[in-house]
């Protein structure tokens, strides 16, 4: 059978573009290494209880109606009401440093007040700096010379340790590339995080994954599961058809691939020569979370922010550790501290850490387990130097690490935010081959998701050749 | 078709395209992109509907034609008029 599209990976953006296509009567196979969807935002089950992968919280919160903001226009493509994501806001977030503490809710005006308050000095800067984000178009496909978000904040805030804490949260959030960050991102993740906001849907990763492959199984969209790309084959520079891991071979014209831009270039037969660019902007940031389940809710034990963000040191340092993870700074989630309608039936607290994948990478098996419960532990020491311990409340706890997200996703280094150089428009060297997700350029779960739509209508809905095959 | 069904047509378009919209207040003669907050991704919708509905071309030029109800339906009933409203 020929297609007329595969999808390579059924997370977000693999199943947003399958949706798309599908919709549009495309003759669509989404193929998965994996048995279950999701990707980089999946959910595992242990022990009785389902717990998310990803998802902290969605970014990019917009209230019904705001059809214009990116969740408004994932939402109208996917044809999905707003009611469909069940989402409930944060109620606060907080960004922690040594010396200060910044709030933010879903209402920018808080944030505001909150830096004028902390940095009186640097208000006039910081609002110089929400003037050029607001009128800067980021979501534009095409691509721009990479500009400093450090030089840029330089040039309107003179205070470095407000910059850190402008920082920690968007680069935890989006930040493919160590200690800097490209302005465009900056500018997606500035707005997605302080002007727009957060918030969950009831059910979890596991609630909207069922909803949008429910929406593509509808549509007539065909979805392999435990079907793994062995590589991808081309003809005079063409694109042609994958083989599969087991032998079975499919056809299409055009592919679109979710997998990250170098992981894609490495699959394709015959193989491409890939330039220093292209492997020596391979991912490398990735993080280690632990999770733990509590005997009551995370309030009661002097937990009450939804996200925090901190850092335990004066200077917040963005890069892969030297050691297996890094305690000094993190990202803590509380997702009980959302605005349910009722109670979720279970306490818990999520620890973020910045990781080494190489240094996970070289541990033995046993030395591997042993490293988890150490680095676990550390972690939680250096977190109790500012926050309550919560240790005795602990009835179940999980860790993850590069390693888990490398073996699950296939993103090399186990990269959660993929390359540092990404592929706007999508193309590749090889034609009717097209990537979307983490590496064309938009992040997180909204991020991702916008990335399939788009690439979707671009290249295969729009497209002049397309309408004509 | 006749004029009441193309905009039956157009009107049954917009709310799969928007189902958060009230698309029974739509005034005819008021750009859709004001009163929707449509988008250029939203007239591809438009478009492709068209197509997979009627199949109907609408060539990138003429995408200006669809910029309001009344325009639309000007520029769809001599392309619709022997085509039945499909339930
Ligand atoms: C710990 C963690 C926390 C996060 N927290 C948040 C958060 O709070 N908020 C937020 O917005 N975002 C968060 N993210 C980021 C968000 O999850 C990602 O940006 C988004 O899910 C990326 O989606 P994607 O479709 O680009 O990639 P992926 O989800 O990685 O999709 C790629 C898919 O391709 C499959 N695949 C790979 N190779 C092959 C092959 N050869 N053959 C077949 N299939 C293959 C993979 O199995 C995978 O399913 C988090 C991520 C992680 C890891």
């Amino acid at each position: 059978m020929k297609y007329d599209v595969i999808v390579v990976g059924s997370g977000l953006s693999g199943l947003a573009a399958g949706i798309r296509l599908a919709m549009f009567d495309k003759r669509v196979v989404i193929v998965e290494k994996h048995t279950v969807v999701g990707g980089l935002n999946s959910y595992y089950t242990r022990k009785n209880r389902t717990i998310d992968v990803g998802l902290h919280a969605m970014t990019n919160y917009a209230p019904k109606g705001a059809r214009s903001t990116p969740l408004g226009k994932l939402l109208k493509q996917l044809r999905l009401s707003h009611d469909d994501f069940r989402l409930h806001e944060q109620e606060m977030s907080a960004i922690r440093f040594p010396d200060k503490c910044l709030h933010f809710t879903n209402d920018f005006e808080l944030f505001k007040q909150e830096i004028s308050e902390q940095f009186p000095d640097q208000i006039d800067g910081f609002m110089g700096l929400v003037k050029k984000i607001e009128s800067y178009d980021e979501l534009s496909l095409f691509t721009s010379e990479w500009t400093s978000s450090q030089d840029i904040l330089k040039s309107y805030i003179s205070n470095p340790i407000l910059i850190d804490m402008l920082f920690c949260p968007l680069m935890y959030y989006g930040n493919a590339s160590e200690r800097d960050m490209d302005f465009y991102q900056f500018v997606i993740m500035f707005k997605s995080i302080f002007i727009e906001g957060f918030a969950k849907p009831l059910g979890g990763m596991t609630y909207i994954l069922n909803l949008l492959v429910d929406k593509y199984k509808n549509l007539g969209g065909e979805l392999r599961m435990d079907s793994e790309v062995e590589s991808i084959t081309s003809k005079n520079g063409i694109f042609k058809g994958v083989n599969l891991v087991g032998g079975d071979q499919l056809t299409a014209d055009v592919l679109i691939s979710s997998m990250g831009r170098v992981e894609t270039l490495k699959c394709c037969n015959p193989p491409l020569e890939l330039d220093w660019e292209d492997s020596g902007s391979t991912g490398q940031v990735s993080f280690m979370e632990s999770l733990f389940a509590l005997d009551q809710e995370p309030k009661n034990l002097g937990y009450p922010n939804s996200i925090v963000f901190f850092c335990t040191e004066n200077q917040f340092r963005y890069e892969v550790p030297a050691e297996l993870i890094d305690v000094s700074s993190g990202v803590l989630c509380c997702p009980n501290n959302f605005k349910y309608p009722e109670n979720l039936s279970e306490g818990m607290i999520r620890l973020t850490n910045l990781a080494s994948f190489r240094l996970w990478n070289t541990l033995s098996r046993r030395e591997y387990i042993d490293a988890k419960k150490e680095w676990r532990a550390k972690a939680l020491e250096n977190l109790f130097t500012f926050f309550p311990d919560f240790r005795d409340s602990v009835v179940f706890l999980d860790s993850f690490t590069p390693k888990t997200i490398y073996k699950y996703t296939g993103h090399l280094n186990g990269a959660v935010y993929g390359s540092s150089k990404k592929a706007k428009d999508g193309t590749t060297p090889i034609r009717n081959l097209f990537i979307c997700g983490t590496d064309q350029g938009f992040l997180g779960i909204v991020g991702a998701t916008l990335s399939g739509i788009s690439m979707a209508n671009l290249h295969v809905l729009q497209s002049k050749s397309a309408q004509n095959r | 078709m006749n004029r009441e069904e193309v905009r039956q047509a157009v009107v049954d378009i917009l709310e799969d395209i928007a189902p958060d919209e009230d698309v029974s207040s739509i005034k005819d003669d008021i750009s859709l992109r004001e009163q929707m907050d449509l988008d250029s991704m939203d007239f591809l919708d438009i478009v492709m509907e068209l197509r997979k509905r009627f199949n109907i071309e609408v060539p990138e030029s003429d995408y200006q034609e669809l910029v309001s109800m009344a325009s639309c339906i000007k520029y769809l009933q001599p392309l619709l008029k022997d085509r039945q409203l499909a339930s």
